[in-house]
């Protein structure tokens, strides 16, 4: 049977994908942020899952304004990293799972989660940063990664409680797969961070520490977040945090957090990291 | 009916919805043709001529002409989108979110390592934080010019 072992949550600035394609990492600018990677980069070879479950947004990438879903599973093969105007990042091709990934997308939608099923998309930063922060940058990523596309773009996302829901559901799709797997949930966006227009640049830390807080210990506290409190509180694109709901939403009520890292900034974003595990989850 | 829009009481902040996706769509479309190598060669060598070959609106068209990120969004433009047009011209993220606020590359810079910009003010229109209309556009001016 597969099972969930953990989720991670991080943020997936595009200029950190930059920075380690430019080998700027150990820049002062960049240093703290790594740095604060580095303990999650070993608990990672510790705990190296067979399957990476990825939540991440997509940036008018694979989906222009000509489709929109709002959640998108990736049953392909395999994922080519996409050109997003500086040229395709030198980071290798993401291999998927494409039998976990189709198993779990007949569970959740027969669970009344109606997935849009992707056969061909190529992946951004939102996919490939988390992974380079997590095994750095390898020839070869060391498993099979299961994309899950929430739209963050177009208003309205999905609220936080459907995400969260989704989680559960997604918790019960994997445990039903026959195969030992250890899976671990994988998800991406925030924290606060505005990009755009004259409020560019806002950051609320005290927003988010207590989003990390409720995170670990009072999720369903967290479902309750309207979309106008994360604009107002946390940014225009701080939404993108209802995506950390569909990891927590997978993973048991009771939870051990095994390591947080917050910063500001990495560009124009205040950078969070947790690390949460399953107790039943070894 | 008119969408339910709770949002603009936001200072500074234009949010992509329905109406914004419909009003830029083909701003936006142009902006995704920038991601193959080739187009944007195309619209280096010739902007203008590269921009008549889509729908857009003369003032989208001027708005990208002129890369006023704020205007393009007010004619429907989104940030995601309009990034392809930044990275075409080598900008990063953080030189494209400046923009929008009037500061210079070096002032902005320093906010964000400041530890960004405050929410303090800046949640409601008609407060007076630094996002809010009256207090545009952000960062020192350059020093008036005397007349000779």
């Amino acid at each position: 049977m597969a099972r969930i072992t953990a989720s991670v949550y991080t943020s997936h600035v595009p200029a950190i994908g930059a920075a380690m394609d430019l080998h700027k990492t150990a820049e002062p600018y960049w240093q703290p942020l790594f740095k604060g990677y580095e303990f999650s980069r070993q608990w990672m070879r510790e705990h190296k899952p067979d399957v990476v479950f990825l939540v991440y947004n997509d940036h008018a990438t694979a989906f222009s304004l000509d489709m929109i879903p709002t959640f998108a599973i990736g049953t392909a093969a395999q994922y080519q990293p996409a050109d997003e105007g500086w040229g395709p990042r030198p980071v290798p091709v993401v291999k998927g799972h494409p039998e976990l990934a189709a198993h779990i997308a007949q569970s959740v939608i027969l669970d009344e989660f109606d997935l849009t099923v992707v056969n061909r998309m190529e992946v951004d930063h939102g996919l490939t940063v988390p992974l380079n922060l997590l095994f750095g940058s390898p020839g070869e990523w060391p498993c099979p990664v299961i994309p899950l596309a929430v739209n963050v773009v177009l208003y309205p996302p999905p609220t936080g409680n459907r995400c969260f829901q989704f989680g559960r559901a997604l918790r019960k799709a994997i445990r039903s797969y026959p195969e030992d797997l250890r899976v671990l949930v994988l998800g991406t966006g925030g924290m606060s961070h505005q990009i755009s227009g004259p409020r560019a640049g806002l950051i609320n830390s005290k927003f988010d520490k207590a989003f990390l807080d409720n995170l670990s210990r009072d999720p369903k506290k967290l479902t309750r977040i309207t979309h106008l409190e994360y604009m107002r509180e946390a940014g225009a694109e701080g939404i993108e945090l209802v995506m950390w709901l569909i990891m927590r939403g997978a993973l048991d009520d009771k939870v051990d957090e095994v390591y947080r890292f917050y910063t500001v900034p990495a560009s124009n974003t205040a950078v969070g990291h947790i690390i949460l595990a399953n107790r039943s989850g070894k | 009916m008119a969408l339910d829009k709770p949002y603009l009481d936001v200072p500074g902040t234009i949010i992509f919805d329905a109406d914004q996706s419909r009003k830029g769509y083909w701003l936006n479309q142009f902006c995704m043709s920038l991601m193959k190598p080739a187009n944007r060669e195309r619209f280096k060598a010739d902007e203008r001529a590269y921009l008549d070959e889509w729908a857009m609106t003369e003032e989208q068209k001027q708005a990208v002409l002129a890369r006023d990120l704020n205007w393009c969004m007010r004619t429907g433009g989104n940030i995601y989108f309009l990034a392809k047009i930044g990275a075409t011209d080598a900008k990063s993220f953080q030189q494209m979110a400046g923009s929008m606020t009037g500061m210079s590359e070096d002032e902005y810079r320093a906010m964000m390592l400041g530890g960004g910009r405050s929410i303090e003010g800046n949640r409601y229109l008609g407060e007076d934080g630094d996002a809010q209309p009256h207090r545009q556009p952000q960062g020192a001016r350059p020093a008036p010019r005397n007349k000779a």
